[in-house]
This record gives structure tokens, C-alpha cells and sequence, in this order.
């Protein structure tokens, strides 16, 4: 009981249940509630006290004033409360289902695994055609369930960083190699540029190697076939400046600002490509942010984008 | 010939890794719940056991306490095969001591046949 009320009392924890920050969080708008209501109260008392004779009827004003206030608090308080609730619920669902729907694709993917492999007996040319599809198929839904997973992570703020110093230039070439064939088929060239030996940043060498590769993997799934890809890394002050340039289909003007929300997918871009999930930027930003980072973009629609983000070096 | 113990629910998931293990010339004996798991461990003496978390009867954590706690079965090497990814199941499961701890949707079945055989040769 003792425990149960410490923890009711402990606003961070119960606001990080919610997956919300301080000045959203219902417990933390009621105590910011309790105190204005008690600084009014004694306000009103105090003018009262100095221009008013009767103390008896300053009390009652006093005494309505306060109450209103708290009424009128308790039920802001309350539908945040509700609000805050179903953001909650929102997110476990999200991580349940996708937690869920991992069990019955391993077993799909399993099951892929051993036809592929012949040992239930040979596959034919056009069924491996097929049994390609489905590999591929399986893998897509593979990468957006853990997308999903991972975008719920960070909205739960559940996402431990393993912290340490790393080269973010030698991070970037991994990068660039990795994704080589998919800039080969594409037929781009991405060029790198890192003039300047600089320091190493501190931070979850695998989250941001994520976010590379995400930057990069647009950069040239957008860009496709017309011009070229460029990364550029350098100090700026105390922090490493990264970017990501390229001349493809840009972003238009009125897709700019929800671009790093979630499931957002821009208009001219849905025209050509319907795959991916909308979840890759959002995540992006998410990783940036819980480095203390900073992430953004400058985009013309028909003109290429450039997303570059910062991040301080210790 | 050696002799894995794959303790999991999903009999999907053991009647495809049991066409790639026993290719390999391994001999795979299974349980579908935590409890017949361990029984099978106690009565078989494999040399590996590949168990999953979530299990119905007894839980993948339980099942590796009893097989640690037993003195039949404590020598007998645990990779731990599951779709739980959370930092604080895989340290627990570790400290009860799991050999491994293996996330299913990270590996192919090949890639997966390949740990198991690794880990059998590190016991020799």
C-alpha cells in the first residue's frame, strides 16, 4: 500500500507509463493545477484582506473562487487522464500485436527456409520463382513488424542506448558498402566527403547506423537512375555535422512538416512507389533525439533533398 | 550421434528445423510444453537443449531454472530460441544460465542449424 502510493506520487515514472512528456502527463498538470489553484486562493485573499472591510465575506469569495478552480482542474485533469490512457493502449496494442505477429512468421519463414533449401525435394524453375515472392514478401513484412516494433520502443521511451565513442566517418563508409548493390542496380553513385580527421561521437553505434542507412536508402530509392548521392561529414562547433544530399524527386511544400511523423508517406512519392512503411524517418528522428542530437531536412519538390542531422561529440 | 532437445510450442517450427538437424546427422527429440521438456531432458540426456520462452505449463525461465538446479541435467548446455527481445529477458535468461540466447526472426533456418552445431562442437 505504502509502495502503491510512493509510486502514484513519483510523477516521472508515471508519466513515463504513459509514454508522454512532463507538460502532457495528467499527473504533472495536476500538481501544476494544485499549486496555481493555492496561489490564487491566497492572492484573492491577501487583495481582499486590503481593500475589502469584511473579512467573513472575503473568506466566502476566498472559498468559491478556489473551489470552481479546483472543480473546473479536476476535470482537465480527468480528460487528460482519458487522453493519456488511450495513447497507452495505443502503444501496448502496437507492441503486442507485433510481438504476436512474429510468432506465426517464423514459422512461414521456417517453413520458406526448408523448401528453398531442397531437402524436401527438388525445387522446379518456375516454383522457385514463386517460392522467391514469397521469401521476399516474407521479408518486407519481416522489416516493417520490427519497424513497428521499434518506432512503439521509442515512443515508450524502452530503448536502452549502449553508449560509447565511435568514428562516425568510418561508421558511413560500413554504410556506403553495405548498400552498395542497391546503388549499383540503381545505377547512382554516392559519393562521400569527409575532408578533416574529426573526433569520435558518443553514442549507440548500431541505432545510428540505422539512421545512415535509412538516410542513404532513400536518398537512393528516390533518386533512382538520375544523378547522384552525396554524404558529407564535418565538425561544426563541438558537433559532428552529417548529411545526406540527392537529386531526386524532392518533397513537396506542403508534405514538408509531416514528414518525420509516423506512417506519413509524401503525395509524389506514393505515385511511384507504394512500398515501405512511413516509419523510417520517425524512427530516425526518435534515435537523433534520444542522442541529443538534432535531424532536418531542406527539400524543393522535382529538385533532390538534402536530410543532414547533428550530434555532440562527448 | 548427438542428441538435441527442442522444447517449443509451435510444432511448425520443430517438424522444419527436425528435416535440417537430422540431415546434418543429428538425432532431435521435442516437447511441446515447458514440463514435458524437462521430464524429456531428465530421461534423455541430450547434449543440447533449444528452448523457447514463452511455453505453456511451465515458462521458458522456469524450465531453465529446474534444468539448472537438477544435477542430471545442469552440465547440459541451453540455447535459449525465442522471439523476446527485451534487454531484461535475455540478461535473465543468461544468468540463469542460458549458453545463448537466440532472437528466431534474426536467423534463417540454415544460419540457425549452423549455431547448433557450433555449440556442440565448442562441448566436445
Amino acid at each position: 500500500m505504502k509502495n502503491k502510493i510512493i509510486e502514484q506520487l513519483n510523477l516521472k515514472t508515471q508519466c513515463k507509463k504513459y509514454g508522454l512528456p512532463l507538460w502532457q502527463c495528467p499527473h504533472f498538470i495536476f500538481v501544476v493545477m494544485g499549486v496555481v489553484i493555492m496561489v490564487t486562493s491566497l492572492l484573492a485573499y491577501f487583495i481582499g484582506f486590503r481593500y475589502v472591510e469584511d473579512p467573513l465575506l472575503i473568506c466566502l469569495v476566498v472559498m468559491l473562487i478556489t473551489g470552481f478552480l479546483f472543480i473546473l482542474s479536476f476535470v482537465v485533469v480527468k480528460s487528460f487522464e482519458n487522453l493519456a490512457e488511450a495513447s497507452r493502449m495505443k502503444l501496448e496494442f502496437l507492441a503486442i500485436i507485433s510481438h504476436q505477429m512474429r510468432t506465426p512468421f517464423s514459422n512461414l519463414r521456417w517453413v520458406i527456409d526448408l523448401l528453398n533449401s531442397g531437402r524436401v525435394g527438388e525445387v522446379q524453375n518456375d516454383q522457385q520463382e514463386y517460392l522467391k515472392i514469397l521469401k521476399e514478401n516474407s521479408e518486407r513484412m519481416e522489416s516493417l513488424i520490427s519497424q513497428l516494433l521499434t518506432a512503439s520502443k521509442f515512443e515508450q521511451g524502452k530503448i536502452p542506448l549502449k553508449m560509447a565513442g565511435f568514428s562516425l566517418k568510418t561508421l558511413t563508409e560500413k554504410v556506403i558498402t553495405e548498400l552498395k548493390p542497391l546503388s549499383n542496380a540503381s545505377n547512382i553513385e554516392v559519393k562521400f566527403e569527409c575532408k578533416e580527421e574529426i573526433p569520435d561521437i558518443f553514442g549507440d553505434q548500431d541505432w545510428i547506423r540505422e539512421v545512415i542507412s535509412n538516410l542513404l536508402d532513400n536518398a537512393i530509392k528516390y533518386t533512382k537512375n538520375k544523378g547522384e548521392v552525396k554524404i558529407t561529414i564535418f565538425k561544426k562547433g563541438q558537433k559532428i555535422y552529417f548529411e545526406v544530399k540527392d537529386t531526386g524527386a524532392g518533397i513537396p511544400k506542403e508534405d514538408q512538416k509531416y514528414i518525420f511523423e509516423k506512417f506519413f508517406r509524401a503525395q509524389n512519392i506514393l505515385k511511384k512507389q507504394t512500398q515501405g512503411s512511413g516509419l523510417g524517418l520517425f524512427i530516425a528522428k526518435s534515435i537523433i533525439e534520444s542522442h541529443k542530437g538534432k535531424i532536418g531536412f531542406k527539400s524543393e519538390a522535382g529538385e533532390g533533398s538534402t536530410f543532414w542531422f547533428l550530434l555532440p561529440i562527448k | 550421434m548427438k542428441k538435441i532437445l527442442f522444447i517449443e510450442d509451435e510444432s511448425a517450427l520443430q517438424k522444419t528445423f527436425r528435416v535440417f538437424i537430422e540431415q546434418e546427422g543429428y538425432k532431435m527429440v521435442s516437447a511441446l510444453d515447458g514440463e514435458s521438456g524437462f521430464n524429456l531432458a531428465k530421461l534423455e540426456k541430450p547434449d543440447l537443449i533449444l528452448l523457447d520462452l514463452i511455453l505453456p505449463r511451465l515458462n521458458g525461465f522456469e524450465v531453465l531454472e529446474k534444468l539448472k538446479e537438477d544435477y542430471e541435467t545442469k552440465e547440459i548446455p541451453v540455447i535459449i530460441l525465442t522471439n523476446l527481445e527485451n534487454p531484461d529477458d535475455i540478461n535473465k535468461a543468461l544468468e540463469l544460465g542460458a549458453k545463448t540466447y537466440l532472437v528466431k526472426s534474426n536467423y534463417t533456418l540454415s544460419e540457425l542449424v549452423e549455431k547448433v552445431k557450433k555449440a556442440l562442437e565448442e562441448e566436445r
